[in-house]
């Protein structure tokens, strides 16, 4: 796929970065704050599309194909059922975490308070389950209308 | 303090249908989607505005990010 100019470049190199890292805030602090999964994740999957339109692929050696994507997506959506199951000992989707001063055990603390992130239970792992597959959809999503963009225009030329 | 938010609602949605006129108007392709893009990145600001902070993230990226980089390769495929 053909490149966009060279100042859509030099700005895509400064910003994606800070996109992507973003976008990952915003899935661990989806408990406390505004967002959570679906939204950090399409913050991360627009970031792969601004790198995909302004360089023609998501990295020069190509790792990042639909394979790797489709695993992830597989892998996310796992991880939410299994969490989903984990607690049917007493109903499905119980908050078994939540008060077990384990992981994201603590109890909620009452009253204004700058927020702590060690609460909530199992919903962080499901925010980072949720967010871990809608940005591999997302990103399968950009490369599939990309290729199916060349494909086309490969079809018309010949 | 109510009037300085009632003028910042009616001056978003008039750049908003102002954008979206351009967005019907302009001849090239690669401006009216940027136009139409604007659109959309002002809804995502009368979300916020309106105290919906979830869908305003929601609509900024979907709606002003993923939906022009799909409309870009739509145009790159046409020529």
């Amino acid at each position: 796929m053909k490149e966009m100019s060279r100042i859509v470049k030099t700005v895509t190199n400064f910003v994606y970065g800070f996109i992507i890292i973003f976008g990952f805030y915003i899935i661990a602090h989806g408990h406390l704050t505004p967002g959570g999964g679906f939204q950090g994740g399409a913050v991360v999957g627009s970031a792969f599309a601004l790198l995909l339109v302004s360089y023609g692929s998501l990295n020069s050696k190509k790792f990042l194909k639909e394979d790797i994507f489709s695993l992830f997506e597989g892998f996310g959506l796992i991880l939410f059922i299994v969490l989903g199951f984990s607690g049917l000992g007493i109903t499905f989707f119980y908050n078994f975490l939540a008060n077990s001063g384990g992981w994201f055990g603590d109890t909620a603390v009452i009253g204004v308070n700058p927020g702590d992130m060690n609460t909530g239970g199992v919903i962080p792992l499901m925010n980072i389950a949720v967010g871990l597959e809608v940005l591999s959809a997302f990103g399968v999503i950009v490369l599939t209308m990309a290729r199916g963009a060349e494909f086309t225009k490969k079809k018309e030329k010949s | 303090m109510s009037s300085i938010v009632e003028i910042i609602h009616i001056s978003t949605l008039v750049i908003m249908i102002i954008a979206s006129f351009l967005a019907v108007v302009f001849k090239k392709l690669l401006p009216s989607i940027v136009a139409l893009s604007v659109a959309s990145l002002l809804l995502s600001l009368e979300f916020y505005l309106l105290h919906a902070p979830d869908v305003a993230i929601a609509e900024a990226a979907i709606g002003a990010g993923l939906t022009m980089a799909i409309f870009i390769f739509a145009i790159r495929g046409t020529r």
